[in-house]
């Protein structure tokens, strides 16, 4: 019960809060303003993750030139994989993209001279040393800290992370009213009307696709830097689901709706830990570790079929079809 | 030579699996347009059933799977009236049903990890008998897969072309809304669709656990994006699409391997393989080799 009021452990369900938001404003971009169903969002987040710690432990770049490098590389994944995807019909896009998470899941696996393969960033460097790809970024944090006058670290971390996701929304929010917003949106709502009056859907997917991919990359560095290790099994598509569970739980189409879809699936997640009364005392904690997916499955669910707007979801703009 | 045949004949058993459970999947797209992401874990689902039946309570293999595929039959039949029926009265569209399968995915995983919990398990069955037919040598249980997803993949045709049940079927799959019309019962149409995707799924399953020998409740899943890999290569919502879809991608990840293609691929590169095919067809044909062409 001692978790429960602890303020680190809180601090720490904020942070990781506000990774999913920058990850879910991503598919808010994509899905929400531009209509593209992106089932592989998880793979962006790997991508930048995995650029930033290799460039940073095998190259020996500092954190401040890999870190932009791995949003950029996630970028590029985004337009590698919309190239020959965007123009398919929605559901072989979906399929497609949970495929391309898959496969760059099984490269981080196996490639194992790259990557560390499935011993994750720890085997990054030379055989027998244990790799450290956050040693700058730790002093920038104890030096935020000192700023600050912060006892504890994950207090830190958790302003950090919010400033960016804010910093990020907001940028989002002003680039929607833009007249390059509109276009997204009227290629949501109709694609062809939008190409007959002369717009390239085509590049405005694809710019939808990247940008929301380099939001992932920027999730997936914030990852690496709050866990300071990561393997493979860091990046399963069930990362993908959780970040379209927020984007439900806060509302399509709305970009202020994704904080607090994310406060409220964090809220969840972590909540379910505390689930220590009968009926969950009658199963061990490994067990309960299902009954809290079970849980968050069953919430989806139900927001599928009783509120498919979201949560905060304008019905006239936009309902889950 | 001899090992490219190796290959192929494990490639056609892995590729009838794949056929049998994309069949299951595009059966269940046709009628309901609905992308059946739980479809994996419904075969595991099968697979734990029929494992129960064969382990814990000493029934032969064919009770067991026939035990398997009846319980995945009627999950299906169950989920439809709790779930997938309020959603279409509701008029949901693909993104709802495709969300709502992801996340029933998810409950039945877990559901399966708390009931069976994450040990492996293995049938009943002796992996040492093999058989040998030339240079090509098949275990038991992938003699098993080859012939019973031979006869399926006949009788689902038979089926689907010479029976009544079959062609009302066929007819909601072309339009729903005038076969509704001509007077085909859709509520009992869909049911039966369900009963044959329930089936197929639960005998996926337990075919897959005997040819991979042990398997967890993870499995079901790990192979779901082969299965749907093979259902877009031959055109979502085509029954002969996904057959021959099924068998190439089986064949391809399998020949893949072999040291006569410029060495070949690392064998933990299958499922990329599976993919690599998949974008390449795509690029080709976008909607699939027997898909037909729509927009939108």
């Amino acid at each position: 019960m001692s978790t429960l009021f602890s303020g680190d452990f809180w601090a720490f369900v904020g942070v990781v809060a506000g990774i999913y938001t920058i990850l879910a404003l991503g598919l808010q971009i994509q899905f929400g303003f531009t209509g593209l169903l992106n089932f592989g969002q998880v793979a962006f987040m790997a991508i930048g993750a995995y650029t930033m710690a290799i460039l940073v432990v095998k190259e020996g770049w500092s954190t401040w030139l890999a870190a932009p490098l791995g949003i950029a590389a996630a970028a590029v994944g985004g337009l590698v994989l919309g190239l020959p995807s965007v123009r398919l019909r929605s559901d072989y896009f979906a399929i497609v993209t949970i495929a391309f998470s898959e496969i760059i899941r099984y490269v981080a696996t196996n490639e194992d001279a790259l990557t560390g393969g499935s011993q994750g960033t720890i085997a990054l460097g030379k055989v027998g040393t244990a790799a450290q790809y956050n040693t700058q970024w730790s002093s920038f944090q104890s030096r935020v800290q000192g700023w600050l006058g912060f006892s504890s670290s994950d207090a830190t971390m958790l302003v950090i992370v919010w400033l960016v996701a804010v910093a990020l929304l907001a940028l989002t929010a002003l680039a929607v009213r833009t007249p390059w917003g509109r276009v997204l949106k009227s290629i949501r709502e109709d694609e062809d009307a939008a190409a007959s009056l002369g717009k390239n859907v085509f590049s405005y997917k694809l710019q939808a696709l990247a940008i929301g991919a380099a939001l992932a990359g920027i999730a997936g560095l914030f990852y690496a830097w709050e866990f300071s290790f990561f393997s493979p099994d860091d990046f399963e598509p069930l990362l993908t689901f959780f970040a379209w569970m927020i984007l439900l739980l806060g509302g399509l189409g709305r970009v202020w709706a994704v904080p607090i879809g994310a406060g409220v699936f964090g809220f969840i997640f972590a909540g379910t830990r505390f689930l220590d009364f009968a009926p969950f005392t009658w199963f061990g904690s490994d067990q309960r570790a299902y009954l809290r997916l079970i849980i968050i499955g069953l919430v989806i669910l139900a927001l599928v079929v009783f509120r498919p707007q979201g949560l905060l979801g304008r019905k006239q703009e936009m309902v889950l079809e | 030579m001899s090992d490219f045949l190796q290959l192929l004949a494990n490639g056609l058993v892995e590729g009838s699996i794949y056929a049998i459970a994309a069949l299951g999947v595009s059966l269940v797209y046709a009628l309901l347009r609905l992308v059946n992401f739980a479809y994996g874990d419904m075969m595991a689902f099968g697979a734990l059933i029929a494992y129960g039946c064969n382990g814990p309570l000493h029934q032969s293999m064919v009770v067991s799977a026939l035990a398997g595929m009846a319980a995945t039959a009627v999950l299906c039949l169950v989920l439809d009236v709790v779930l997938w029926k309020p959603l279409r009265a509701r008029r949901a569209g693909f993104m709802s049903l495709f969300l709502a399968s992801i996340a029933l995915s998810l409950l039945l995983r877990q559901g399966l990890l708390l009931g069976a919990g994450p040990q492996p398990e293995a049938y009943h069955v002796n992996p040492y008998r093999v058989f040998v037919l030339g240079s090509v040598r098949l275990s038991e249980a992938q003699v098993i897969a080859i012939a019973t997803a031979g006869a399926t993949i006949v009788l689902v045709a038979l089926f689907l072309a010479r029976t009544t049940a079959g062609q009302t079927l066929r007819a909601m799959a072309d339009d729903r809304t005038l076969a509704a019309i001509a007077g085909v019962d859709v509520t009992r149409a869909t049911q039966l669709a369900w009963i044959v995707s329930g089936l197929l799924a639960g005998l996926a399953g337990v075919l897959a656990g005997l040819v991979e020998y042990s398997f967890d409740p993870n499995f079901g899943f790990e192979l779901l994006l082969p299965v749907f890999a093979a259902v877009v290569l031959g055109g979502i919502g085509s029954a002969y699409g996904a057959l021959a879809g099924g068998l190439a991608l089986g064949v391809a990840e399998e020949l893949s391997t072999w040291s006569g293609f410029a060495g070949g691929v690392n064998p933990t590169y299958k499922p990329v393989v599976a993919f690599a095919v998949l974008a390449l067809a795509l690029l080709v044909r976008p909607q699939g080799f027997f898909g037909r062409a729509r927009v939108a």
